[in-house]
């Protein structure tokens, strides 16, 4: 009664894949930080890379936030490619005057990023040694986020992936829900589950080091984002067990993203339904409302963040819009595969990029929404297209059923402003 | 390594790129791995271009490594020309492909590709943004002018204006309509809007006109000594500049130059009597180096503000900026550290602050109002209204921009006469900006609340380090201030009291007092009378 049903000409689980490979479009992984360093609040993430990785992570946010904020780069000097500095000592001077300047971080990622993994730095050898030095105040990891291995919203992925390792060992059964949320999502999914009478729940990445996450045979995880492969693998290494769902956008998503954790818990049917039956029915009223512009109309997705395939099975089968290509950097079909269950057949599903051929077929199809990157949506709409650009989908809270409708409504405003726009001159 | 928060400049590549968007009929072909694509958002978003930068990123991938990346980029490269039929391209290497040593330049060369092939040798870990501008663009000046005679006209070419540059599409209409006024005409502007064709065009103009020393002048230079053409070196900015700017012109072209100065408001604006109030208010310039130095000129001769520090961020600039302010009697900080910079305003809390984007916000967090004169841009940079900073109209708009941040006169004398007034206190703010008045709270230290408004967007967590917040002003740690004294001097306006506070305390320890009394506070106020 909880599971959505299927779609009547089949689901696009086993649709054909066109994979491309050419000019990417797209944010390289170390633009997680800026809303990684936001979430972890007690957490540093030093860059060892170039002026241009500075330069990203400045510009990447669209807006710049001028504060001190917990980021920063290690800019790369000619004395560093040269072989004159011996990298692992500057390494340990930069993370000397970092930790003098913050004394309050208690988790300082060192990432890697394209120079330092062409130049083979081997940060993992400066974050064992750092981390030795500074225990147990300060625990030192690293990942890389260099756009030669990660895209985009993989720079996430890669940070958790590196923290499973090190969470503590425990036989607790727990659920531990896996993705970085909103603290105010966060805080509904806690109270949803909770009134459902699964306590305990654990997050990762969690706010601060010491509300820390253990893992073990008894854990049972679910992703609350669809770009955490590495991840995914990390705590199934540590013997932990993946709860496969839809991701919980919509009402329908979030429906059974819960009704899957439910399941395991053994909550029984009418507590299920007690807790999410009021929640679900805003959800769909909130939902109903929003689409209204979207009702009827075609979407175009660009590859992005990795939410591609969940966000157009919620735009399809719950507000009416029909896919013409759906776009995905990566596909896991472990991960997403429940959504593409559900994604009625008939998109394009592509995956990787050749951002000029890709544009031949958006021009082509004209999709009355073309969800696409900050770089592609202004020349865009100049031809006329009308644009969501898809960082805010990762930008915004927009998960579970009180969000439902905001997340319609990210989709349906420029169609409306579109609409509403009187700006042309008179032919 | 070098740590660093935020950066004034972006990589050189992305200076190729502010060249290459500002063209066309160009197109850079740039070696590059996924993700340095993010500069496309800087002028599609930045600057609301509606076409994409003109650039090709081979995308290369760590699997392509050990592979063949030198083989990905020319199929790049030929694909670039084939769709996009550009009359000439440049080539070149981001910071991670400068380190795989594909040499695109030398591979291009090679491909016969039936157009001009511009190699560019951007070293990305020495040098920054305006020098990949810079150099880009004189590459492309050498590669692509051709000598040719003089037109018969006398005319000029405008060299400089690039994609992204702080406020150039409105400088070069207002040098352009003053030149044709003055009776010169333009030949070629370059880069904005030149095509390859139009470059190699450049030599047949009489003299060159250098608005944009930081983007301009290595092909202003080359184009002098290959071709025989002199150019301008006062930069336009302010009525003086523009005057001087003009004689300039009248001692190139050897033509007296009659110009109509009656479109320009600044001179009377600034002489009547409402802009008294602006008399010495005492403001700090940072920025790229040329904007600092026009705007220093401005700021102390045709506004009145006292000069108390000023700085840029591009050294190239260091040596006339250093001697500019050697001649105001003023330090000059030269630095891209961003957190430098802020704690020299601490230090010199002026009442204005003259800067970027960077320096706004720092002015947000620390109650100082900010004018913004110089890139690096902001969204808020590119305004819909024609809004020149160069020429006559130019002068209009800085006296209007440097106004604008400030308490204006009266409101300043009722701040002072009612400094109690629950709704109209100084933490309300300047009464014609809108959103962020907010009511007295009953708070132990008001400082701290009028340094860090409420209306500032960054949470509380964010802020700078509190080491270098709560550091005591210098001397403060050997002085005290007795308690009706600080009282005393929280009534004094906020934009104010800074300077009152530390005029104060270097009274104090030039007299060898241990405590401040409210006594203290006037006679230091009576000596630094002015």
């Amino acid at each position: 009664m909880n599971a959505p049903t299927l779609p009547v000409g089949g689901g696009c689980r086993t649709a054909p894949v066109l994979k491309e490979r050419g000019q990417r479009e797209v944010f390289c992984g170390l633009t997680g930080i800026i809303w990684l360093h936001r979430k972890m609040q007690d957490a540093f993430f030093l860059v060892v890379g170039s002026r241009t990785c500075a330069h990203l992570l400045q510009s990447a946010a669209g807006v710049m936030i001028f504060a001190e904020p917990r980021f920063g780069t290690a800019i790369l000097e000619e004395t560093d490619l040269a072989g004159l500095a011996d990298s692992q000592k500057e390494v340990d001077r930069v993370v000397e005057q970092l930790l003098a300047r913050r004394p309050d971080i208690r988790q300082l990622f060192l990432v890697g990023s394209c120079p330092s993994e062409v130049i083979k730095i081997d940060l993992s050898r400066a974050a064992e040694r750092l981390s030795a030095k500074h225990a147990p105040h300060v625990r030192v990891l690293n990942y890389s986020g260099s756009g030669i291995e990660t895209t985009f919203t993989q720079g996430e992925d890669a940070a958790l992936a590196c923290m499973v390792p090190v969470l503590p060992e425990t036989d607790a059964r727990e659920l531990v829900v896996v993705g970085a949320l909103p603290d105010v999502v966060e805080d509904q999914m806690i109270a949803l589950l909770s009134a459902m009478g699964i306590d305990n729940v654990r997050c990762l990445p969690a706010q601060r080091i010491d509300g820390e996450t253990g893992v073990g045979p008894n854990t049972v995880f679910a992703l609350a984002q669809p770009f955490l492969g590495d991840t995914h693998a990390a705590l199934e290494r540590r013997g932990a067990r993946h709860i496969p769902a839809p991701f919980p956008f919509g009402e329908e998503g979030t429906t059974a993203w819960l009704a899957a954790i439910a399941a395991e818990f053994d909550v029984p049917a009418q507590t299920f339904e007690a807790v999410t039956d009021a929640p679900r029915a805003r959800a769909r009223k909130a939902v109903a409302q929003a689409s209204e512009h979207l009702n009827g109309k075609s979407v175009f997705f660009f590859p992005d963040s990795q939410l591609e395939i969940p966000l157009a099975r919620f735009l399809t089968r719950e507000c009416g819009m029909t896919a013409i290509e759906v776009g995905s950097p990566y596909i896991h079909d472990a991960i997403v595969g429940p959504d593409l269950d559900l994604l009625p057949q008939g998109p394009v599903i592509s995956e990787g990029q050749d951002v000029e051929k890709q544009l031949d077929r958006a021009r082509a199809a004209r999709a009355d929404l073309t969800v696409c990157g900050l770089g592609l949506a202004n020349p865009l709409e100049a031809e006329g297209l009308a644009t969501k650009w898809a960082i805010e989908l990762v930008f915004t809270p927009v998960h579970f059923y009180e969000q439902a409708g905001d997340l319609a409504g990210l989709f349906s405003r420029p169609l409306r402003r579109k609409s509403i726009l009187k700006v042309e001159a008179a032919e | 390594m070098k740590l660093t928060v935020w950066t004034y400049e972006g990589p050189p590549h992305v200076g190729a790129m502010r060249v290459a968007t500002a063209m066309k009929g160009l197109h850079y072909v740039l070696h590059a791995p996924q993700g340095d694509t993010y500069a496309d958002l800087l002028f599609t978003m930045i600057e609301r271009r509606n076409h994409r930068p003109p650039v090709t990123y081979t995308t290369f991938q760590a699997r392509d490594l050990g592979a063949d990346t030198a083989n990905l980029f020319k199929t790049a490269c030929q694909e670039a020309v084939d769709r996009f039929k550009p009359q000439a391209i440049i080539v070149g290497a981001s910071c991670t492909a400068e380190l795989i040593q594909d040499d695109p330049g030398g591979m291009a060369e090679t491909m016969d590709l039936g157009i001009p092939v511009i190699p560019l040798e951007l070293p990305s870990y020495q040098r920054k943004e305006n020098f990949g501008a810079d150099e880009t663009f004189f590459q492309i000046v050498k590669h692509l002018s051709k000598p040719q005679g003089r037109t018969n006209r006398i005319t000029c070419n405008i060299l400089g204006p690039t994609a992204l540059g702080f406020r150039n599409r409105d400088d070069v209409e207002e040098i352009t309509g003053l030149l044709s006024d003055l009776g010169i005409v333009v030949n070629v502007v370059a880069p904005l809007n030149a095509t390859p064709a139009d470059i190699a065009r450049l030599p047949a103009a009489h003299f060159n006109v250098l608005l944009y020393p930081e983007t301009g002048e290595a092909a202003a230079r080359w184009l002098e000594k290959n071709h025989d053409q002199p150019f301008t070196k006062v930069v336009p900015i302010g009525a003086g500049a523009t005057r001087d700017f003009i004689a300039e012109l009248a001692r190139i072209t050897g033509k007296p130059l009659a110009y109509d100065e009656s479109r320009l408001r600044l001179p009377w604006w600034s002489a009547s009597v409402d802009s008294t109030y602006l008399t010495g208010k005492r403001v700090f310039l940072f920025g790229d180096g040329s904007h600092v130095m026009a705007m220093a000129r401005v700021a102390r001769d045709e506004m009145g503000f006292e000069v108390i520090g000023m700085g840029c961020y591009n050294r190239e600039m260091a040596r006339p900026l250093r001697a500019m302010a050697k001649e105001y009697g003023v330090e000059a900080l030269i630095t891209d550290d961003y957190l430098e910079v802020e704690r020299t305003l601490e230090e010199l809390s002026p009442e204005m602050i003259l800067g970027t984007q960077m320096e706004r916000h720092i002015g947000k967090r620390l109650g100082i109002p900010c004018a913004v004169i110089s890139a690096p841009v902001h969204v808020q940079d590119f305004p819909a209204r024609y809004s020149p900073v160069m020429g006559f109209e130019g002068a209009n708009v800085l006296f209007d921009t440097l106004v604008h941040p400030l308490v204006m006169g009266l409101e300043e004398h009722l701040l002072t006469m009612f400094r109690e007034d629950f709704e109209f206190h100084d933490e309300a703010g300047a009464s014609h900006h809108g959103g962020h008045a907010t009511r007295r709270i009953a708070e132990p230290d008001q400082e701290v609340a009028a340094r860090q408004p409420a209306q500032d967007n960054a949470p509380p967590d964010l802020s700078i380090s509190d080491e270098a917040k709560e550091e005591p002003a210098s001397g403060s740690d050997v002085l005290v201030w007795l308690a009706d004294a600080e009282r005393e001097l929280k009534k004094i306006p906020f934009f104010v009291r800074g300077k009152a506070r530390r005029n104060t305390e270097s009274y104090a320890a030039e007299k060898g007092l241990q405590k401040i009394s409210v006594e203290t506070l006037y006679e230091a106020k009576a000596h630094y009378a002015r």
